[in-house]
């Protein structure tokens, strides 16, 4: 049972996000019906499922926000700010249940919170009540449940009997037209009826005397089907039908048998069938032989029966192929141990170089082949669409507006960008940082806006996209910018910096990254206590990630987050350097040349390097890292691109590709920036990774590169 | 309850740098191994080695002698890796530090404990958790988490502190909210 409830909290997370997602869109778009219908879907199965589960509290509150709901949908209350503000706090409220300790007794407090809300949303109910009989038409009253239920995107199966007049024709309609139209809207099964044709002689080519029974299973709503028959409905007998309403949760059972359709369409009375099902012969023939129905009759039972199994066949090879459900830590040992294969590869192959067998070679490349395919789906499976975060994102902007009275769109912007689902995690305190930051004392207020000439409502937008084996999100606020005056001066008071140092804008705006720096005057409820954009920029370097600023006063600020695809395995370019081997991301390498000593020495002194007549910037490891001994008579140079631009990296001897396990090298190393981690080489030995960047940048600082 | 803290009977394993016989709380110590080929970090300080593989794990390894002030640990047939299970800035941290030699695991009851003398020691005595005294020998119990200690190992952050006043020492872990 605890099991069952485990998947009953996975699934009621899921579709209390869905909830909230669709909440946060009705608010902007107050009129769509299929929202609404959605968030009654999401609260009733809630509901439902709990009430099974056997949390009763969740059920009877979602059974209120479900009442309300019901209202909604036929709009005898509208949809305002206020009910979505009750509905989002409800929601809250459901999680919460959702997360508590069932064991525990609700205390008093909780209990009458949760009143309140139940007490509010009634109030609306019975203040909206006066407006009902305006609002509400006759004739929306009578569309059927069926219709606003299942105006949504999963397939509704009809069973339509059409029975056309005799005089259609003369009346100047095809059937076969109408026909077609359904069979436009789906999937169709038809059979035409034709004991009604008389004999030839009493024939009259005038007259229709087919019947149809057609099973048609369609994403459009009854209206749509209804419309179809719209110019004979009046003459002809037409009854349509929705069946296999439990397509989806009851899918194990078969579908009805012969004898149970033939009964709903009343071609027989169950005294028939009961009499018949006595004698055990196939139903249908029996019931053919004793003359109960007719032969055509049992044949489009059948073919109803057909097309719903193909139906369901395909919802079934849909459904049970595109996902399951894995919990996290499996994926994560996976991931571990595709990790141990890797490592284990790496010393297969030394030691089949080692022996220099051809066959164990052989053996060696296929199962290098296999481990990085292997490598890579691994890996594919635990990315997540960065879309995956955008409704908390929606939510928090929602939230922020409303308590600081600004009035923020949150754009969004490459959601179908793929990240490592750890990264992605890590990068949501981050993110909704920087977000409330836009929003706080990023944004002015609407009159300030429109008075300096930009839109009233501001706009933060969330934009992933990827760049080879990096992710780059970008949140840009149209806000008022950076003060570049107001750090410079804070970062001189707080003697970071001389009075009469020259800095570019860029370089001023890096120090709102550095820790206890905030410029912002008063200290409010949501930003401004000067931890924040230190702890953001820490975060994305644990991530292996990199922070930029890029600010343009009165126009607005641009947070841009590099951040690596994946934290477990890379492609790697194995580098040597005296006894030391290292590992380049093979992500930023461009290509290798080899450079003599006279033009590695010339390249030494002055930093630059020649690479096909253009010039390069040129950094050599072996000073960057102080190993002075034993110069080769030869240097690689793997040209790499740091920011934007290459970088010629001198070492001595490139080993060739690596597939990098990559490893923490723990907390006690983290002030060394060149290095972001370590792999274990084939041969047991640890090999340091570069953060090229880094080295480039220390460089830079060191004096021994001027960019 | 005695000075150093130290209450019940505990073993220890002992290990040597240069004459010295230290001691360690064994429920720290992972596992001893002999010297492996050790990674250097570049730009870490002296007494930071660098990292070794330990069963696919990547291991830091600290010079104690560089630590307390001699020389660098020659590589010699005696000399081993101790690796040790300690807290470091609230997490869980796994170190391996060198040793000239390790040479057993001995109990020692409290009553032979003596607090670190206040003067007069050529070791630091926040390092030393108390004075072991076994067979007319002394062996030094050191306090291992102190000596890994976020002070003692961010040599080089202190260095950018110069420039940077005011730094916040990791408190301030967790976003504002």
């Amino acid at each position: 049972m605890d099991q069952h409830k485990e998947v009953y909290r996975e699934e009621a997370e899921e579709l209390l996000l869905e909830l909230e997602n669709s909440l946060l869109e009705l608010e902007a778009d107050p009129d769509n019906n299929q929202l609404i219908d959605r968030i009654f879907r999401a609260l009733h199965t809630i509901k439902g499922s709990g009430a099974m589960f056997g949390f009763d509290d969740i059920a009877n509150f979602s059974h209120e926000l479900e009442n309300t709901y019901d209202h909604v949908r036929n709009s005898r209350i509208p949809v305002t700010k206020n009910l979505i503000d009750m509905s989002l706090a409800a929601k809250d409220e459901l999680r919460i249940m959702l997360s508590a300790d069932e064991t525990k007794k609700q205390n008093k407090e909780d209990e009458l919170r949760l009143k309140e809300i139940v007490e509010s949303f009634k109030k609306l109910a019975q203040d909206e009540k006066l407006e009902e009989t305006f609002i509400v038409s006759p004739d929306r009253e009578s569309v059927s449940a069926l219709q606003i239920n299942h105006e949504s995107d999963e397939p509704v199966t009809y069973r339509i009997r059409f029975q056309p007049d005799e005089n259609i024709f003369i009346q100047g309609t095809r059937p076969e037209l109408l026909l077609n139209e359904l069979n436009r809207l789906g999937e169709c099964s038809l059979t035409g009826l034709t004991r009604d044709i008389p004999m030839l002689g009493e024939f009259n080519p005038c007259f229709c005397y087919i019947i149809w029974d057609i099973v048609l299973t369609t994403r459009r709503n009854i209206d749509a089907v209804r419309d179809v028959f719209i110019f004979v409905e009046d003459t002809a007998l037409i009854s349509i039908d929705i069946i296999d309403m439990d397509i989806v949760e009851d899918s194990d059972h078969d579908y009805k048998r012969i004898g149970e359709i033939l009964l709903e369409k009343k071609d027989i009375t169950s005294q028939a069938l009961h009499s018949t099902l006595k004698e055990q012969k196939r139903i249908g023939q029996i019931l053919v032989d004793s003359s109960i129905v007719e032969n055509e009759n049992v044949e489009s039972a059948l073919k109803e029966q057909k097309h719903v199994k193909r139906i369901r066949d395909k919802h079934h090879m849909t459904t049970g192929g595109s996902s399951i459900r894995v919990a996290a830590e499996k994926l994560d040992s996976l991931v571990d141990l595709v990790g141990e294969l890797v490592t284990l590869q790496a010393r297969l192959n030394r030691k089949a170089a080692q022996l220099n067998d051809t066959e164990l070679l052989s053996i060696a490349e296929t199962a290098e082949y296999l481990t990085g395919e292997l490598r890579e789906s691994t890996m594919s499976i635990r990315m997540l669409p960065f879309s995956t975060t955008f409704t908390k994102f929606k939510r928090l902007v929602r939230d922020l507006c409303t308590d600081l009275g600004k009035t923020v769109v949150l754009e969004t912007e490459g959601g179908e960008t793929e990240l490592d689902k750890n990264i992605l995690e890590q990068l949501n305190d981050p993110l909704v940082h920087i977000i409330r930051n836009a929003i706080d004392h990023g944004m002015e207020s609407g009159d300030l806006r429109t008075s300096i000439g930009k839109p009233q409502h501001g706009t933060v937008s969330l934009k992933a996209e990827h760049s080879g084996a990096h992710v780059i999100i970008r949140v840009i606020d149209d806000g008022p910018g950076l003060d570049t005056n107001a750090i410079f001066l804070k970062a001189v008071q707080k003697k970071m910096i001389a009075p009469d140092a020259e800095l570019s804008e860029k370089e001023i705006h890096a120090f709102i990254l550095t820790p206890g720096f905030s410029t912002a005057g008063q200290v409010s409820g949501v930003s401004g206590r000067g931890v924040g954009m230190d702890v953001v920029k820490r975060r994305i370097d644990e991530l292996r990630g990199s922070t930029e600023i890029v600010s343009h006063k009165g126009q607005g600020t641009v947070i841009i987050l590099k951040l690596p695809l994946t934290l477990a395995i890379i492609d790697g370019l194995l580098v040597k350097i005296e006894d030391q081997h290292f590992i380049l991301p093979l992500s930023v390498v461009e290509e290798c040349l080899e450079l003599e000593r006279k033009d590695v020495d010339l390249a030494r002194d002055r930093n630059i390097m020649d690479f096909r007549g253009e010039i390069l910037t040129y950094v050599s490891l072996r000073l960057t890292f102080d190993i002075n001994e034993n110069l080769p008579d030869f240097e690689k140079v793997v040209i790499v691109e740091s920011n934007g631009e290459k970088i010629g990296l001198g070492v001595d001897q490139v080993i060739g590709k690596h597939q990098t396990v990559i490893k923490n090298l723990g907390k006690i190393y983290r002030d060394i920036k060149e290095v972001s981690g370590a792999t274990i080489l084939g041969d047991g030995t640890v090999a340091l990774i570069l953060d090229v960047n880094q080295i480039v940048l220390s460089a830079q600082v060191s004096g021994r590169v001027d960019l | 309850m005695s000075e150093t803290g130290i209450t019940e009977i505990r073993q220890y394993l002992t290990f040597r740098l240069d004459e010295e016989i230290f001691a360690l709380d064994v429920s720290r110590v992972r596992e001893v191994l002999d010297l492996s080929t050790i990674t250097k970090v570049p730009g870490a300080p002296n007494f930071m080695r660098g990292v070794i593989n330990v069963r696919g794990a990547v291991v830091p390894v600290i010079d104690l002698r560089v630590k307390f002030g001699l020389s660098m640990t020659a590589n010699t047939m005696d000399t081993r890796i101790v690796v040790m299970e300690l807290t470091f800035e609230g997490e869980k941290t796994v170190i391996s530090a060198l040793a000239d030699s390790v040479d057993e695991v001995i109990d020692l009851d409290p009553g032979s404990i003596e607090p670190p003398p206040k003067i007069g020691t050529r070791w630091r005595t926040e390092f030393i958790k108390g004075i072991g005294k076994q067979q007319n020998r002394f062996v030094i119990l050191l306090d291992i988490d102190r000596v890994f200690s976020t002070d003692e190992l961010s040599l080089m952050e202190n260095v950018d502190a110069q420039a940077v006043p005011e730094i916040n020492t990791g408190q301030n872990v967790s976003l504002e909210t």
